[in-house]
């Protein structure tokens, strides 16, 4: 499984796990996941809804696949849907907190987003050879573009 | 009432007393409402819609609360009324998975649910509070029997695995002890004169008198182990009969401990006024309601119907749909009206020519995460070892809550608990899970609270909203800013066709969000039907 990868960088990432009881690697917490590489963001987030093969699925409603999705084809639009969310899917750009809200929004860093944009467009059947930097990302924020700067 | 004088208050209050003396009590609370007094739900009644005109037809998309909700309420007023649903059953998240009952995820991952008969788990909506009198009050209608929800049990858990080695605490000494610190230190910042600045000398005689009773405190206004604090936080020993029934006090965790231990951020859930007793749940599962409407309903609704496209014109609204089970031939559905209940996760996939305002809100809103997961034990072991009848424990491990069961209390044989209720971060992660992953797992972070899981637990079904079928998602994340721009432009009806469901309320995933939208909805239709028939 892709997902044993990351079990080093778990321990890395420090002491704020519970106490692992199995050789089911630990879950990330709102901390630990801001050390996730973009193979990992894609199967701890991404797969609940695009599906482990990244295919998609399609009950009353779908969700798009992202293995042979033309739209793939620019990792800013990949990435502005990641940002921004669309639809029913969530934002996950860095914001304040909403604290009116009972659970904690998830989000990832310009660099994680640009990580999991590049590892979606190189893996699944996907060969793009050009990729997306958090620099890229970063550019996107609304405020950066007000800004004129990141 | 906020914020008014007190003789303008009087004036009022005269006022309804006059009302209610000459007129009577439903003139009086009618004026009561207009003052805007007695507002303690929007429900304000069934409409009681009469007087459709002949022929006059309503198609109504979701056979979910909101969906049948309207019908029944539509076709009282004499409308004609189908029904599309793309389940092979009613309800929506109204829902409750029973032993032999089978469920299949998007991804194909399927379940075969085998709990012993009777057991149940509620994977969507799983309480009812009671001032949500609109469901309340279809409960009564359809003869629905309810029982209490256990929402808050002092003798129950606060779980942190980083926090007194892990060792669960009952939340009846964290609640003590948390109480009774902060009334001693209360106590002496009053004795000590630091409160003289903001209190007088009479209401702090009155303050320490409360304090030693809401606090549990001694004669010295400290809080230390005694019979009254153990008669709040539990015994070592508790008393009996007999000769060797002498009670032994426990003794209170340090302040310090309480705190750190963060333990204390679960104490106050059950006093939110959504969780305040008392709530209620359906005998047999919270499905019972969707069942009833369904039995209701029966004939007007079609199942299997996976609607592709919403049309609207001068002369009424055409649906496309297709067979759920088996894409291909399409088949439409005519009406004079629509009231749509898809949730937006989904309509926003739909092809629908409503205004660029409507549009733009079904297209807005994003959906949360939230997985459930059910476990079967060989026994009721919460209940025969550690006296755990009903409500919750909360843990800060990814499972977040393990419920008891609301029923069936002190019976032998197997029971069925929620062993995982998750939302945010840790939904997402189960979600991306097999289900049996997500049972493997609950069952394996129970086990740090519950020892007993791991010899007694039988079977599970797990649920994440996500993968679900009929809605991509658990329900609507409003924002302020996403319901300043898009909210009204959500419910006004366009044309012909009005929008409800959890997602048009101000009750994001309650069913009495789903009940009132739709309440609202028809009778602003039906108002439209009346004053004039055209969109």
């Amino acid at each position: 499984m892709k997902r044993l990868l990351f079990i080093p960088l778990l321990w890395l990432a420090g002491a704020s796990f519970a106490a692992a009881q199995s050789s089911d690697h630990a879950l990330y917490t709102y901390d630990s996941i801001n050390h996730a590489n973009g193979d990992a963001i894609f199967h701890a987030i991404c797969q609940g809804c695009h599906m482990p093969d990244a295919k998609g699925a399609s009950g009353a409603g779908s969700y798009p696949a992202l293995a042979n999705n033309p739209r793939l084809a620019s990792p800013q639009y990949m990435a502005a849907v990641i940002l921004f969310g669309r639809h029913d899917m969530p934002s996950f750009v860095e914001r304040p907190p909403d604290r009116k809200n009972f659970f904690k929004d998830t989000m990832l860093t310009d660099a994680q987003i640009a990580d999991v944009v590049n590892y979606v467009r190189s893996h699944f059947g996907n060969h793009y050879s050009n990729s997306i930097t958090a620099a890229d990302v970063a550019a996107m924020h609304p405020h950066t573009m007000v800004a004129g700067h990141p | 009432m906020r914020g008014e004088d007190a003789s303008q208050a009087m004036t009022r209050r005269e006022l309804l007393r006059l009302i209610g003396l000459s007129a009577g009590g439903a003139a009086m609370y009618a004026a009561m409402d207009r003052l805007g007094f007695a507002r303690a739900s929007p429900y304000q009644g069934a409409p009681a819609l009469q007087g459709a005109p002949r022929g006059s037809s309503v198609l109504i998309l979701g056979a979910g609360l909101a969906g049948m909700v309207a019908a029944y309420e539509l076709r009282a007023a004499g409308y004609q009324v189908q029904v599309l649903e793309y389940n092979a059953r009613p309800g929506g998240r109204n829902w409750t998975l029973r032993g032999g009952d089978t469920y299949t995820e998007l991804g194909g991952f399927t379940q075969h649910c085998q709990f012993e008969r009777g057991l149940y788990i509620n994977p969507g909506p799983w309480r009812i509070p009671y001032h949500h009198r609109g469901l309340l009050d279809y409960c009564k209608k359809l003869d629905i029997p309810l029982e209490p929800f256990v929402q808050v049990n002092y003798n129950a858990y606060l779980h942190s695995a980083k926090a007194f080695g892990g060792k669960p605490q009952r939340f009846r000494a964290i609640n003590a002890d948390y109480r009774g610190h902060i009334a001693e230190l209360l106590a002496k910042a009053s004795q000590q004169g630091k409160l003289d600045a903001q209190v007088t000398q009479e209401d702090q005689a009155v303050l320490l008198d409360s304090l030693r009773q809401w606090g549990a405190l001694n004669e010295n206004y400290a809080y230390a182990a005694d019979p009254r604090t153990s008669n709040r936080r539990g015994y070592d020993k508790e008393p009996g009969g007999g000769l060797s029934a002498r009670p032994l006090d426990s003794q209170p965790l340090q302040l310090h401990d309480v705190l750190s231990s963060q333990l204390w951020s679960g104490l106050t859930d059950g006093e939110n006024y959504e969780f305040q007793t008392t709530l209620f749940q359906p005998v047999g599962g919270m499905g019972r309601i969707g069942e009833a409407f369904g039995r209701q309903l029966d004939g007007l609704i079609r199942y299997h119907a996976k609607v592709t496209a919403i049309h609207q014109d001068a002369h009424g609204v055409i649906v496309s749909y297709e067979d759920a089970r088996h894409a291909g031939d399409t088949q439409t559905a005519h009406a004079d009206w629509c009231i749509c209940t898809i949730p937006l996760s989904i309509l926003s996939q739909i092809p629908i020519n409503v205004s660029a305002p409507m549009a733009a809100a079904i297209g807005a809103v994003p959906y949360a995460a939230s997985v459930k997961v059910g476990l079967q034990f060989k026994r009721r072991f919460w209940e025969e070892d550690e006296a755990i009848y009903g409500g919750i424990t909360l843990t800060d491990l990814p499972i977040n809550t393990i419920s008891y069961p609301s029923c069936d209390f002190n019976r032998n044989g197997k029971g069925v608990l929620l062993g995982a209720y998750l939302y945010g971060l840790d939904a997402y992660q189960f979600t991306a899970m097999p289900p049996e992953e997500r049972i493997r797992r609950a069952v394996e972070y129970g086990s740090q609270i519950h020892p007993q899981y791991k010899q007694e637990f039988e079977n599970g079904v797990a649920v994440a909203w996500h993968r679900a079928p009929f809605t991509l998602g658990c329900f609507a994340t409003w924002t302020d800013e996403l319901r300043a721009q898009h909210y009204d432009n959500l419910c006004r009806i366009d044309g012909r066709i009005a929008l409800a469901g959890e997602h048009a309320s101000y009750l994001p995933a309650w069913q009495e969000g789903a009940v009132t939208s739709a309440l609202d909805a028809v009778t602003r239709l039906h108002q439209r039907v009346m004053a004039g028939g055209t969109a």
